[in-house]
């Protein structure tokens, strides 16, 4: 891992392989019941939904942009050096005339623009998402949202952490998977808390999630949602990894109701409200041992 | 068999965890003659209910990456100034490194390196796999945990699916997409037959399913909706069906709330084999997306 700039408050990413295992929920009860000022990172930006549960009063929007080329038909002789060097597709030359763009394909690299020798590439911004953010009672949301169509994910995530205050705890609700956009969120993370169900799927996905995990170097620990009979061995598992179980929320019907009316669990059923406060000092403890700041 | 003569549909979902694994699995059997791609590839798990035997395995090379060759690198920071990514940082003894977590693989530092110090090998980032199911011929993937580049993947798996239905004659490609609205999704939707949308009566699946529907127009591809576990919040699948035929989709039929479907994933075997009461609204649900393949 990169060397990272020092942070002087903690940051926890709720993560997951498989989708909808409750990481959402997770995150926002989390938060709700830190205790402290606490901020709360839409790292799922093709899908945001923290928004959903919380009456926040929005304070600023922004866009986010990315440089994409732009050519000046006069200046180019179309000699092919910018679709050489670019690995996307972004440009294509055919023959000796100006090459086609396809902005939807290009990554932003800016290299087109550095091989020109005839100077014919500017840059241009384009718009690939959006930035929201305001307050909810203790908590500073931070909300990435993807523009439909753009297939880019991470500067969309990369302009979410960006937004962080480094002086005040975060929590990152990461988008499923184990690839980009997952590990884009996860590199800005000190504690990765994993969200499973006792299902056959989730536990698949949490292995690979955990392995993920592992590649960079985090510490990380289990949350059992939906908590029931373990048929298949959740526990076990995580045991056998030496991963601590944080919390197990019960599969408890009410929770689905409250959660499918975007509703807060920890407001609605004080009795879980309680497991989230628990929830934060256990991380805490952890993010301890493991070296960081409480 | 021409290309013209094969219709692919696709099952996504925008938010995750709606149930699309299970229902593409029972279409799966349904189907009888179906190849079966699993275009998921970041969490794959339509093999746990479907029991592929693996005849084929490939290595899957994503594009390549930024290596620094420690001894070569004069420490000048040209690298650092032009990567876009943050993917290349400072070490204590004034040399750089790349963070292989952090590289797009865009080769701008290994084009412009005035020491010529850094090495650009391909990476591998998982394999694809071609394999004899329960039901029929399937093509699947596993990426490597941290690796980039799913779309390029999902496009692969799409065209090796393509490759053996031409081959085998088969009529039909089933498709579990990916959740979320991003380059693997948009990998898994371009010039499909029709999409199902699997979605569940929550706030949370409301607000996905829009934005999917804003991608599969944006695709203009023909749309149609199903709500999972519908008896959680029947005024919600009341509203989701609403929107969803404003939207211009229709609405393919309920899937109740059962955990036989769990049931079926610990015997490995998918829904409509077990018999559970939800296997009853898949099949109508079947039967619908039939009618307008």
């Amino acid at each position: 891992m990169g060397v990272q700039a020092k942070r002087q408050a903690p940051r926890i990413a709720v993560a997951s392989g498989k989708g909808g295992t409750g990481k959402t929920t997770i995150a926002l009860n989390l938060a709700a019941m830190f205790g402290e000022p606490v901020q709360l990172a839409d790292c799922d930006v093709e899908e945001p939904n923290l928004n959903l549960f919380l009456q926040y009063e929005q304070l600023d929007s922004q866009p986010v942009i990315m440089l994409v080329p732009e050519i000046r038909a006069d200046h180019c002789t179309g000699c092919g050096a910018c679709s050489e060097i670019c690995r996307f597709n972004g440009l294509v030359s055919l023959g000796a005339s100006k090459p086609l763009l396809f902005p939807e394909l290009c990554h932003g690299c800016g290299g087109c623009a550095l091989v020109c020798p005839s100077e014919a590439i500017s840059e241009r911004p384009l718009q690939i998402g959006t930035i929201n953010s305001g307050h909810s009672n203790e908590i500073r949301l931070i909300e990435g949202r993807l523009d439909v169509g753009v297939s880019l994910v991470p500067p969309v995530i990369r302009a979410v952490t960006d937004q962080l205050f480094s002086d005040i705890p975060a929590i990152l609700d990461a988008p499923p998977g184990t690839s980009c956009p997952a590990v884009a969120t996860l590199r800005e993370a000190d504690y990765v808390v994993l969200v499973a169900d006792p299902t056959p799927f989730s536990l698949h996905d949490l292995k690979l999630a955990v392995a993920m995990v592992r590649e960079l170097g985090l510490p990380c620990g289990v949350i059992i949602n939906r908590a029931g009979e373990d048929l298949i061995g959740l526990s076990r598992y995580c045991q056998d990894e030496g991963l601590p179980v944080l919390m197990s929320l019960p599969d408890d019907r009410q929770i689905a109701e409250v959660v499918s009316k975007g509703q807060l669990v920890a407001a609605c059923l004080p009795e879980y409200g309680l497991l989230f406060k628990q929830l934060g000092d256990r991380v805490r403890t952890e993010l301890q041992k493991h070296g960081g700041r409480p | 068999m021409r290309h013209a003569q094969i219709k692919e549909l696709v099952v996504l979902s925008g938010k995750g965890g709606t149930g699309k694994t299970s229902v593409t699995a029972s279409f799966a059997m349904l189907a009888k003659k179906a190849v079966v791609a699993d275009c998921d590839v970041d969490a794959a798990d339509l093999h746990l209910v479907l029991s592929p035997e693996v005849q084929e395995r490939h290595c899957f090379f994503s594009g390549n990456e930024a290596e620094i060759r420690f001894n070569d690198c004069t420490g000048c920071g040209k690298c650092h100034t032009l990567c876009r990514f943050d993917a290349i940082y400072r070490t204590e003894n004034n040399r750089f490194q790349v963070d292989p977590v952090a590289c797009e693989g865009c080769g701008v530092c290994v084009r412009f390196c005035p020491a010529k110090a850094i090495n650009f090998p391909e990476r591998h980032s998982g394999h694809w796999m071609i394999s004899q199911a329960r039901s029929g011929p399937m093509v699947h993937a596993q990426l490597e945990p941290a690796a980039e580049n799913s779309g390029k993947l999902v496009t692969t798996v799409r065209e090796r699916a393509w490759e053996l239905a031409v081959d085998r004659r088969i009529p039909l490609i089933v498709s579990d997409g990916p959740p979320g609205i991003g380059c693997p999704v948009i990998a898994s939707l371009s010039g499909v037959s029709l999409a199902l949308i699997v979605t569940e009566p929550t706030v949370s699946g409301l607000h996905d399913l829009q934005r999917v529907l804003a991608l599969t127009r944006h695709f203009s591809v023909p749309t149609i909706v199903c709500v999972n576990k519908w008896d959680i919040n029947p005024q919600q699948t009341e509203r989701i069906e609403a929107v969803s035929r404003a939207a211009g989709a229709q609405v393919a039929g309920r899937i109740r709330y059962d955990r036989g479907v769990t049931q079926a994933q610990l015997q490995q075997i998918t829904a409509v084999e077990l018999g559970c009461a939800a296997a009853a609204d898949i099949r109508k649900v079947w039967q619908q997306i039939t009618r307008l393949l």
